[in-house]
């Protein structure tokens, strides 16, 4: 499987240690536009980003450990829950896949050599880097974190005194980065495939980065100009916001949810198609409905942009916008449901064997449908007025974007992870980690869901004592899921530096990217594949080559 | 480019959304508002804009079909020029804004119904953002002028003049609308 | 191949832009802003189609982007109406 040209004499190509005799080490990873270091210069930082977020929620579950705990003030624990909220969404969870494995793969998927726009794509991260810092700065800067939680909420976050146009501001430069890479990733699609490459040849996570950058290109700049009406009302006091001035604050709310509601299918899009790719391949079978799911991609992310006020039923928006919203937002379950029924159904007959990405693929179906099903009771009217702002929806949301996203990143990064550095990790620590994951993250984000329907309300940091049992549990198991963590990372980062040289196809798969050496080379592919048949066809030479050789 | 150009469009597209309610909202405000505008100012300024569009397509025309740089290079500084003058206009109608108190947190402007208040700061909103991205194009415009004249820009590498030349288009394209939205409220 | 024809658009451009001024001028009521709407329309349609070349574009996806923008844009403007006209 590995080229002759590797064996030949040359320095087996690794994307990050050869230089070409250009710039070497760290300064070459700066300056580099191949798709592939600006992908590893996206993971250092959003995994980076992620352990920040993670110690912050932490330390406001340690909070939550009793009612009359003094281990944070309110203003701090107001601080924790919206930085935590900024960081994970705008750092880690919104440009997590994407940008560290649309760059590093959509390229290979699709048989091409690089994005279409390798220098903007290189702007990007350093626009990525920019607003990070800027919103971590505010941190420090100036009169203190932002504490109005990541939704920014008029009119509390035109009144409030601490940080907010340099968060805000910061939130804005991610939104460009955001932007550009969607519209790096659709003209990539386009362009760059080989060929013989049909739409409906290529694999199914590249449909998956396909709608979820239409998305980055049409929702974002609203959240932008959202963003800098903000700045505009607190700097020169327009007055579109301020009721005062006959402004509509509810107004707000329909603005910043026009992005952020897209927002979440731009999370599990990508994620979703990592998992297509995930269950042919490990039930050595053909995925079940190849076009129904690519489809449904482009139906999630149309019909996903349509349902935004589900997250204002009783902000006092009115009846008749509500029932619009809530009816919508049961349109766009069915897409969902219809993915999940297809990857299972790909088991049926299948020949299924559980690696480590699989078992990943399998924990994000079982999170997923939880966080799917919980949103039912959300986006029904009744129901809503009953959980709205509690804890409900917090467990909603990370069964959802952890159990969805998160697992989905998790399961890419140990099926990919042989591919991108050339070294394997140990499958029975993996499993072990999984398990510890799970466990600790289905006692936390469950007991959530219970605390929230008997009234919990979020945000707060204090509570009553009747939930404190249930908070105990809910703070003992955030600590079991860190672990887990920390086990699956430090299996991973074990194997980057000591791991045994993987092969070139471990798991047996038919996508492009396992027909190149593990580490790519430079230019990928070293003549331009030429395009015979889908992704997930199964041959009986595959077949023998996966397994062990 | 199209794509950015998409995204722009989204962006003005919030602000029109805002417009689009607070106009429902209060429209006899938003007419009397409009009152305080210059219809002729607004109008020279259409007209303006419409003229530099079409100097900007003259000059990728001559680049790509004629070959004749010098012209391109004209066509190039006289749609600088009339962004520019937009620029001049705008500038007016802005200081005879102040000087009747008429903008964001004045005294004048805060003895007026909600529907002016309002009015006003998506004025001044829209139109200065629409004004930054007129000196964008300018300043882009002028790297383009600078390239045709030092050769970087020919007829067989013209990909980045045509790029300019259709966000150019894009700024006019938002200004015909913001025009009647702002100035021919009936 | 001259430059003839963006000149006659550019006139068509500043014949519409007299008519958009002169129907304002008239007393029309509610009718008028649809009417100054679809004026600037038509002449965003001529700068698109002429100007910005997408009468000979190929690429039948780019022809579509402005259209599906405005789609867009009209589909959440129509969505927030439900909110602000009915409360």
């Amino acid at each position: 499987m590995a080229s002759h040209a590797e064996s030949a004499g040359h320095h087996t190509a690794f994307p990050w240690f050869t230089d070409h005799g250009k710039r070497p080490g760290l300064r070459g990873f700066l300056t580099s536009t191949n798709h592939k270091r600006i992908g590893m210069l996206y993971m250092v930082a959003v995994l980076s980003f992620f352990t920040i977020a993670v110690i912050l929620g932490v330390l406001m579950r340690i909070q939550m450990l009793s009612p009359d705990s003094t281990f944070l003030t309110g203003q701090a624990y107001n601080a924790m829950f919206t930085v935590h909220g900024i960081v994970m969404i705008f750092l880690v969870v919104i440009p997590g896949i994407p940008t560290i494995f649309g760059n590093f793969f959509l390229p290979i998927l699709i048989g091409g050599e690089d994005m279409s726009f390798p220098r903007l794509n290189l702007f990007s991260w350093y626009l990525y880097m920019a607003g990070a810092f800027v919103v971590l700065a505010s941190l420090a800067l100036g009169t203190g974190p932002v504490d109005t939680g990541w939704t920014f909420y008029v009119p509390y976050s035109l009144n409030t005194t601490v940080n907010v146009p340099l968060a805000v501001f910061g939130v804005f430069l991610l939104g460009m980065s955001s932007i550009l890479t969607g519209i790096n990733i659709v003209t990539t699609t386009h362009q760059m495939r080989a060929p013989g490459m049909t739409f409906f040849r290529m694999p199914l996570s590249v449909w998956g980065l396909y709608s979820t950058a239409w998305i980055q290109v049409l929702a974002t700049p609203v959240i932008g100009i959202t963003l800098v009406l903000i700045m505009l009302e607190r700097l020169f006091g327009i007055g579109v916001f301020d009721a005062a001035k006959g402004g509509d604050p509810i107004l707000y709310q329909h603005l910043f949810w026009i992005y952020s509601h897209p927002a979440v299918y731009i999370m599990i899009l990508p994620a979703m198609g990592i998992i297509s790719d995930l269950f042919p391949v490990f039930s050595r079978k053909n995925i079940f409905g190849y076009k129904t799911i690519a489809f449904s991609s482009l139906a999630i992310a149309s019909v996903g942009s349509l349902v935004w006020g589900h997250h204002m039923y009783v902000s006092g928006q009115s009846d008749t916008a509500s029932i619009v919203f809530s009816l919508l937002t049961f349109l766009v379950a069915v897409p969902s449901a219809i993915k999940v029924f297809n990857w299972v159904a790909t088991m049926y007959k299948g020949s299924v064997k559980i690696d480590p990405p699989f078992l990943y693929a399998l924990g994000f179906i079982a999170l997923f449908a939880i966080g799917g099903l919980t949103g039912l009771v959300l986006g029904a009217l009744s129901t809503d007025v009953h959980t709205h702002d509690t804890y409900f929806v917090v467990g909603h949301f990370h069964y959802i974007i952890f159990g969805g996203m998160g697992f989905g990143l998790f399961a890419a990064l140990h099926y990919w992870f042989p591919k991108m550095f050339g070294k394997t990790y140990d499958y029975k620590f993996a499993t072990v980690s999984f398990i510890v994951l799970f466990v600790g993250f289905n006692l936390f984000y469950m007991t959530m869901l219970i605390l929230g329907w008997a009234g919990m309300p979020r945000r707060y940091y204090s509570y009553l004592p009747k939930y404190t049992d249930l908070q105990v549990i809910a703070t003992v198991g955030s600590w079991i899921m860190v672990g887990g963590l920390g086990m699956m990372f430090g299996n991973l980062l074990y194997a980057f530096f000591r791991g045994k040289k993987a092969e070139a196809n471990p798991w047996g798969g038919a996508t492009l990217e396992w027909q190149i050496s593990s580490p790519p080379s430079f230019e990928n592919f070293e003549k331009v594949p030429e395009i015979t048949h889908g992704p997930y066809v199964f041959t009986k030479e595959a077949n023998a080559e996966g397994k062990g050789k | 480019m199209w794509l950015f150009l998409l995204s722009e469009i989204l962006i003005f597209g919030g602000l029109f959304l805002v417009y689009a309610m607070y106009r429902a909202k209060h429209p006899a405000d938003f007419h009397a508002a409009s009152l305080e505008l210059s219809r002729f100012d607004g109008t020279l300024n259409t007209a303006i804009l419409l003229t530099s569009s079409l100097t900007a397509v003259l000059a990728i025309f001559s680049l790509q079909e004629l070959n004749k740089p010098r012209r391109t290079a004209w066509f190039l500084a006289a749609t600088i020029g009339f962004g520019f003058a937009f620029l001049v206009v705008k500038a007016f109608e802005w200081g005879a804004k102040f000087q009747h108190g008429l903008y964001p947190r004045a005294a004048e402007l805060g003895t007026r119904p909600h529907g002016e208040i309002l009015y006003f700061g998506l004025y001044f909103t829209m139109t200065g953002l629409h004004a930054l991205h007129v000196i964008i194009g300018m300043v882009v415009l002028s790297v383009m002028l600078a390239w045709v004249l030092g050769k970087k820009a020919t007829q067989q590498k013209s990909a980045a003049l045509e790029n300019a030349g259709l966000y150019w288009h894009l700024v006019d394209i938002i200004w015909i609308f913001l025009f009647p939205l702002f100035y021919l409220i009936s | 191949m001259s430059y003839a024809r963006y000149v006659y658009v550019w006139i068509a451009l500043l014949v519409l832009t007299a008519i958009t001024v002169t129907t304002a001028g008239l007393n029309i009521g509610r009718v008028g802003i649809i009417i100054v709407l679809a004026i600037a329309a038509g002449k965003s349609t001529l700068v698109l189609l002429w100007f910005m070349h997408l009468r000979t574009e190929k690429r039948l996806l780019l022809k579509l982007l402005v259209p599906i923008s405005i789609a867009t844009l009209a589909i959440f403007i129509g969505l927030t109406y439900t909110d602000i006209l009915t409360r």
